[in-house]
């Protein structure tokens, strides 16, 4: 964690000055691999990040100096060494943050650009993690980076009417790292979006959302233990609590609080409370359905997502009955389409548990032709067979 | 039913691979058919040499022509494609959701039309 922190504050300090990620990635990369070989020789330096820095600094000079025949000294501004040899590095990182999310780069790359410069994870791992080719998207993360050094994309925090709108689009892909969903837990980003998260309640500190964001994001985190079991996707009401994360829970309350008290509900701070009703089950031994229907009532009118959707039906199949939460999924379905996996999953339990089984087996049956992970795929397996042994 | 999915994709995106891109394409693109496998749903797929390299033959119109390129010139071209066997578009669209084409190309459905018609 220690080197993650770092790369990303470094990157940020000399992407401030270059305004050029791709020159900034590079000299960072030529200072982390003399360091390789200097530390051992000579010994960790008293300020490695300032000696990175400078080392870093040198390269962006040297290359420029390559680049133009008659160098001017105002042509680079320059990292300033009472930037350098401040004790505490400046945190330039939200503006970096602001710089891979603006407006005018393409949302999919949001989250890898993030992942790449904050964290210092490469363009191969992060295809690998989201399945996309890597050698394309090494390209467009190229391309992205000279657009936003061409273009003139400003490394500056935005004007405080536009920082909402902004900000929004930072937590978007965050969230986009705690949701991509993997084909091996190996895979599983939970750790990465908890620390995006985290780090952005320290440097956005005025926006509620923040803290819903990473509490929503703790909240299921604390659950990863829990929520595969040989190779079965465990739902949420069935895992064992005790496998649960209590500190991250604990965390994920506290962030919650912080969010209220600042007095303004959006969208993951209700996600957040959503989650945080499923595991007060540790504490209460039972689940608060009404607490839920009230949470996804509210959260249908600002984010009436097709999966925020499916969950209320079946909030409401507990608190009224199966044929109501069916009747709510056939409203459903008007906005989720009939190819929605959540969709059919959802059907197939509740027509299971009114004793429908002709329609639950075919519910199930084209609930597993829609799902491509398969943890998820195993546990509706398991299910389908149990509906069928039903009335043997 | 058996559907194709086609695979169109700038060949600018790949042009110039080293065989360390290569290898993690392959690891990509390996993930994803050991996860069409793992659902049996995997009939059978292909990767294309790039288009500059297709020949376009006709005997339309009388005579054998033979034009040195694809038939028409577009920006993304066909780079290959997977067969699936699924019960129906839904699923060959869930699945075409999750081909690391998509995120940077375009993926064509297409329902396969042998028996159609008997």
């Amino acid at each position: 964690m220690a080197a993650r922190v770092s790369y990303g504050r470094l990157l940020a300090i000399v992407v401030k000055r270059s305004r050029d990620i791709t020159s900034a990635e590079d000299a960072l990369a030529d200072a982390f691999t003399k360091a390789l070989t200097s530390w051992p020789e000579k010994g960790v330096p008293d300020n490695p990040e300032a000696w990175l820095l400078t080392v870093a600094r040198n390269r962006l000079t040297d290359r420029q100096r390559q680049l133009t025949r008659f160098p001017m000294e105002n042509e680079m501004p320059d990292i300033s060494d009472e930037a350098i040899s401040k004790p505490n590095l400046s945190d330039d990182r939200l503006a970096l943050l602001m710089v891979c999310s603006h407006p005018a780069i393409s949302r999919d790359l949001h989250t890898p650009l993030m992942l790449q410069t904050v964290l210092g994870i490469d363009a191969k791992t992060i295809a690998h993690l989201f399945m996309i080719s890597p050698t394309a998207l090494s390209k467009r993360l190229v391309r992205a980076k000279t657009k936003i050094r061409d273009a003139g994309i400003p490394f500056e925090i935005p004007e405080p009417e536009d920082l909402p709108q902004r900000s929004t689009a930072i937590f978007e892909a965050i969230y986009a790292v705690h949701t991509h969903d993997w084909l091996e837990p190996s895979d599983d980003l939970g750790e990465e979006a908890l620390y995006l998260a985290n780090l952005l309640t320290t440097l956005l500190p005025d926006q509620p959302e923040t803290f819903g964001l990473a509490a929503l994001i703790a909240f299921g985190h604390a659950r990863r233990s829990a929520r595969i079991v040989e190779g079965v996707l465990v739902p949420v009401e069935e895992q064992d609590g005790s496998k649960w994360d209590q500190k991250l829970y604990a965390y994920g309350l506290r962030q919650l609080e912080r969010a209220h008290s600042l007095g303004h509900v959006g969208r993951f701070q209700i996600e957040a409370a959503i989650q945080s009703v499923h595991l007060a089950r540790l504490e209460t031994g039972v689940t608060n359905w009404s607490a839920l229907n009230k949470l996804y009532f509210a959260l249908l009118q600002i984010a009436p997502t097709s999966g925020a959707l499916v969950a209320h039906a079946m909030v409401t199949s507990r608190l009224f009955g199966y044929a109501a939460g069916l009747q709510a999924l056939t409203v459903a379905e008007k906005q989720t389409g009939p190819g929605f996996q959540p969709l059919w999953a959802a059907r197939a339990d509740l027509l299971a548990k009114e004793g429908e089984q002709e329609a639950a087996l075919a519910a199930y049956g084209k609930a597993i032709s829609l799902t491509t992970e398969t943890p998820m795929r195993r546990f509706l397996e398991a299910r389908c067979l149990k509906a069928g042994r039903g009335t043997e | 039913m058996r559907y194709t999915l086609l695979l169109y994709t700038d060949p600018a995106d790949i042009a110039h691979m080293t065989p360390d891109d290569w290898e993690a394409e392959k690891q990509v693109y390996g993930a994803y058919i050991g996860a069409l496998q793992e659902a049996g749903v995997f009939v059978d797929t292909d990767w294309l040499q790039p288009v500059d390299t297709a020949t376009t033959l006709t005997l339309k119109g009388g005579s054998r022509q033979v034009q040195d390129g694809p038939f028409a010139e577009t920006k993304e071209t066909l780079g290959g494609y997977f067969v699936v066997e699924v019960p129906d578009l839904d699923a060959a669209m869930a699945w075409a959701e999750r081909c690391p084409a998509a995120k940077v190309g375009k993926v064509e459905i297409r329902a396969s039309a042998m028996g159609a018609f008997e």
